[in-house]
């Protein structure tokens, strides 16, 4: 259980130990890597959504000065129906491998096709239009109800639906059929006095990283394979990489370098496998970075979605049941996170009744890649929405509604796990008694709107180690790349147990071979796991410590203890040491003191949001405008309450982008016509107010400090809440995102 | 994007200056190849025509100085060479890297505000502009803020309000601040607004950054 006690380190905001690299410019991303003889690389990318690929004739480019190696689907392994395993669950390796370098069909516009190290990066990109290959261009499937249809163009011949167990005996382009059952839902349904039903449908839209991915790899002559690379998972990259590459993961050195934003997108591997393949063939450092476009057109964006949900109450408001058909693409090959999204959708509520099916559907777009709680965002867009016009059906305020339906400790969600102690009331709560709530709001066109969100959060493996250094302070080794503050929340654990300030931890994150195993940072899962093993290896350190004041003091180990950074003798012996003091001394006591741990925590404790938002309605233009942000959150615990506040600011703006302004805008053909930041808008200082964060603390009875992630699910609510507070302004439901202004005119029957 | 990231007016080429190049007679270089046309940007091939590109002498590379962060380069650049490629992978003539890679190579077109640098003390994208267009001009990446060990208000300002996450916006948002407070001392909250509208931050650290730039402005 967490410690019931005062902290000194845990809940304080000290600044963080990258901050001077990073304000000054020093710090190294990936695309700020050199190294001597570094020759440059770029793919070639389809022009076309859907095509067979008939040849590739690539004897034009090589004769092009300064080109140095080309390589295509041809160079990678061969895959045949070989199964991948990432850790995380079984892949068709060959998809994972045409995702890199397509072999036999181009699926996307976007899709790579060749590649090309040369001199320079501009030589390359010449070289790349002297590559001929011949299409055939087939027609492209575009949105995911289409996708469906029995006579839909299928993208892969051989993908016949997997549902329930069974495998059906026809291809299609649906992937998978899911479905968590609760209860009896016909008898819920029948329970019910109010019930809604309705259809919803959410773009495409991309986790929007300001870095374009990068990578740089070099073939050493004893086979020693090191890749420098942007990363949310150094060790998923080694994982994918010896999958790919077919090559023995001992001989592969991942190392990650700064990362400038990831939020799901910086897992899967892109260039990564591309640049090996190069460096191999030239024997030359290659590097190969994305440009805008390529990240747009190239890697995964968040699926677009089509979702039906139907909820059931009675009226003195006890929801009775709840029914969704989630159907959700996933790209070009088959691993949308409708799984994710099938989770969370009525988590929020106690509900004895419920049936969820959700598809995974192949369309002509890039394959999906998760972004901040996949699938949770669409998921409640629509669930939030139902919830909010049942509450306004039955006459009860909304977040009284949440709260009469709540789930508590001990509910049991549909898809089977029973929670422990969770705060989504209390995340509730806090929004309804918060003064943005209680203040008036009835201007014209003005309107307030709530809404909930669920994310599961995980756990997975990390390893830290420890080693203390003679002035007293410590080292601390990492495997998590810190892509918002970790390196400060991870240290902070580690100073509290060892009593000293989170300035005398020095953290480091350190490539494949210099750390153990450790996990992406995704999942809202770095400040729970790897700060838990920041913990544990700061316990061993502690142990380690006892045992050298005992030593020094010719006393049992049980007879010293340590409190408050403070080493003393309790056995009536005046003695005491302070860490500080302890470590100068290690020299004489047996030497250095290295403590170390490796954890993979079950009990990630699911997080819960709540959001109200005031917005106004410009009736001529249909720009929405939001006017006041209030977000309510169980943290657990905040080990350092700015970054939670951060997080949840972060995820309330992507979430306003993703409701207002974000998606993929497809032509015919299939090719999207806004792959630009001037195109794709996602928000900038203009387009917010300041957000409210209230931080909840419910503490993670499966964490030490009681955390729980943050990251993720702050994104969740957004959509549905701003939706809501349309209705509440004009009257008028919206149903599909982004309620961009042209939507808003329609749906007020203006254009 | 804000209108102020503009390039300031093109003058460097009539500037006087021992290794100062033409504009002009420097861009006929890019129409000596259709490949390299091709893929140069098209905002060049526009700028001249392509017949005169045929005529005369084209140089298709040239040495030029640089005045950045108060030291002079001395650097190789081709027609279509960005102020961002002299600053990320520039080498002098001396085989010297500049390696000032703070400034970010995002979006190449002026989107972001990820490369921006201050020329003759006023913000630009460093995409945006031409390495050609950037001679003769007081060049300052976020690399030259700090006068020592003392780092700018605004760095200062940044790491205490941690306005950054991923940090990799950051220095252009830096850079961007730094200006709008040479330029305005006691900017208002919508004034820091309009200031910083031209640079992106996807980790959504806006408002910390406002605090950060009022705080800088206190101190400044």
């Amino acid at each position: 259980m967490p410690e019931k006690k005062e902290y000194k380190v845990i809940g304080t905001r000290p600044i963080r130990h990258d901050g001077v690299d990073k304000v000054t410019g020093r710090a190294l991303y990936g695309a700020d890597f050199h190294t001597a003889g570094l020759l440059h690389g770029r793919v070639l990318r389809s022009p076309h959504a859907h095509a067979r690929i008939l040849s590739i004739d690539t004897s034009r480019a090589e004769a092009y000065p300064g080109v140095k190696a080309i390589v295509t689907a041809k160079d990678l392994p061969d895959a045949a129906d070989k199964v991948a395993d990432l850790g995380e669950g079984a892949v068709h390796l060959k998809y994972l491998c045409d995702n890199i370098l397509a072999s036999d069909k181009a699926l996307y516009k976007g899709h790579a096709i060749a590649a090309v190290a040369a001199t320079n990066a501009h030589i390359a990109e010449e070289a790349c239009a002297l590559i001929d290959v011949a299409y055939e261009v087939l027609p492209p499937v575009l949105e995911v109800r289409q996708a469906m249809e029995p006579a839909a163009p299928l993208l892969h011949e051989t993908l016949k639906t997997g549902s329930l167990g069974e495998t059906a005996e026809e291809p299609s382009n649906v992937a998978s059929h899911l479905q968590h059952k609760k209860g009896d839902i016909e008898a819920g349904f029948a329970e019910a006095d109010v019930i809604i039903e309705r259809e919803f449908v959410t773009g495409t839209v991309h986790q929007g990283y300001i870095e374009p991915h990068n990578a740089t790899a070099l073939y050493n002559p004893d086979g020693q394979l090191t890749v420098w690379c942007s990363t949310q998972g150094a060790f998923t990259v080694r994982e994918q990489l010896t999958e790919i590459l077919q090559y023995p993961i001992s001989k592969i050195k991942v190392v990650p370098m700064e990362i400038g934003g990831g939020f799901g997108g910086k897992i899967n591997v892109y260039v990564e496998p591309v640049a090996a393949l190069l460096a191999k063939k030239t024997g030359k450092p290659v590097k190969v970075l994305m440009n805008r476009a390529d990240v747009f057109e190239g890697t995964g964006p968040t699926p677009a979605s089509f979702i039906r949900v139907k909820m059931g109450a009675t009226k003195d408001g006890k929801l009775t049941a709840a029914q969704t058909h989630l159907a959700f693409e996933a790209g070009a090959y088959p691993g949308s996170p409708v799984g994710a999204g099938a989770m969370c959708i009525f988590a929020p509520y106690d509900i004895a009744n419920v049936l969820i099916d959700g598809y995974d559907v192949v369309v002509n777009k890039p394959k999906s890649a998760p972004y901040r709680a996949p699938g949770a965002t669409n998921a409640a867009f629509g669930s939030e929405t139902v919830i909010d016009e049942l509450a306004k059906e039955l006459n009860i305020d909304a977040l009284e509604f949440r709260i009469m339906n709540g789930a508590k400790e001990g509910v049991k969600r549909a898809d089977g796990p029973v929670f422990p102690r969770i705060g989504f009331i209390e995340s509730v709560e806090a929004a309804k008694q918060h003064p943005h709530y209680t203040s008036p709001n009835g201007k014209k066109h003005h309107g307030r709107g709530v809404a909930s969100g669920f994310w599961f959060n995980i756990g997975l493996a990390s390893s830290v180690s420890i080693s203390v250094n003679p002035d007293g302070t410590i080292n601390l080794v990492e495997g998590s790349t810190d892509i918002g503050g970790t390196r400060a929340s991870i240290a902070m654990q580690a100073a509290e147990v060892l009593g000293i300030p989170a300035e005398s931890v020095n953290p480091s994150v350190v490539d494949t071979n210099s750390v153990g195993y450790t996990a992406v940072t995704g999942g809202s899962r770095t400040t729970f796991a790897t700060g838990y093993a920041a913990y544990e290896a700061a316990q061993d350190v502690k142990r380690q410590l006892i045992a050298r004041a005992a030593k020094l003091w010719e006393v049992d180990e049980e007879d010293v203890q340590f409190a408050d950074g403070e080493f003393s003798c309790i056995n009536g012996k005046e003695a005491q040491l302070s860490f500080h003091d302890l470590s100068a001394r290690l020299g004489e006591t047996g030497g250095p003191v290295v403590g170390s741990a490796a954890v993979n925590p079950p009990g990630a404790g699911g997080a819960f949001a709540t959001h109200i938002v005031d917005l106004e309605v410009d009736e001529d233009t249909g720009k929405v405008q939001i006017l006041r942000y209030t977000a309510t959150q169980d943290a657990g615990k905040a080990i350092h309450p700015s970054y939670v506040e951060g997080q949840i600011q972060g995820g309330v703006v992507q979430g306003i982008g993703w409701a207002l302004n974000e998606e993929y805008i497809y032509n015919a053909e299939g090719t999207m016509t806004n792959a630009s930041f001037l195109d794709y808008r996602i928000p900038t200082c203009l387009d917010l107010p300041m957000i409210d964060t209230v931080i909840v603390e419910v503490p993670n009875p499966g964490h030490p400090y009681g955390v729980r992630g943050v990251g993720e699910v702050p994104i969740v609510p957004p959509p549905a809440a701003i939706a809501n507070a349309i209705y509440d302004a004009i009257g008028i439901r919206m149903t599909e995102l982004p309620m961009s202004p042209d939507r808003m005119l329609k749906a007020m029957g203006k254009i | 994007m804000a209108d102020k990231k503009q390039s300031p007016k093109e003058n460097a080429a009539e500037k006087p200056g021992k290794t100062t190049i033409s504009r002009r007679n420097f861009l006929k270089g890019v129409g000596t190849g259709t490949v390299a046309a091709a893929v140069a940007p098209t905002v060049l091939i526009g700028a001249e025509k392509a017949a005169e590109a045929q005529m005369g002498e084209a140089i298709t590379s040239a040495t030029i100085q640089l005045n950045i962060n108060a030291k002079t380069y001395e650097v190789e650049v081709e027609p279509r060479t960005t102020l961002l490629t002299v600053l990320r992978d520039g080498i002098d003539t001396r085989g010297n890297h500049v390696d000032l890679t703070g400034a970010k190579l995002i979006c190449d077109r002026g989107e972001c505000g990820g490369c921006t640098v201050m020329v003759d003390g006023t913000s630009v994208y460093a995409c945006m502009m031409l390495a050609i267009d950037a001679q003769g001009k007081q060049i300052t990446t976020v690399e030259g803020l700090a006068e020592g060990d003392t780092l700018h208000p605004v760095q200062e300002a940044f790491i205490q309000h941690d306005a950054l996450m991923c940090g990799f916006c950051t220095p252009g948002f830096v850079v961007s601040a730094a200006s709008l407070l040479s330029e305005n001392k006691k900017p208002t909250l919508e004034e820091i607004k309009m200031g910083l509208s031209g640079n992106t931050c996807r980790c959504g650290t806006y408002p910390f950054i406002f605090d950060a730039v009022k705080t800088a402005a206190r101190k400044m």
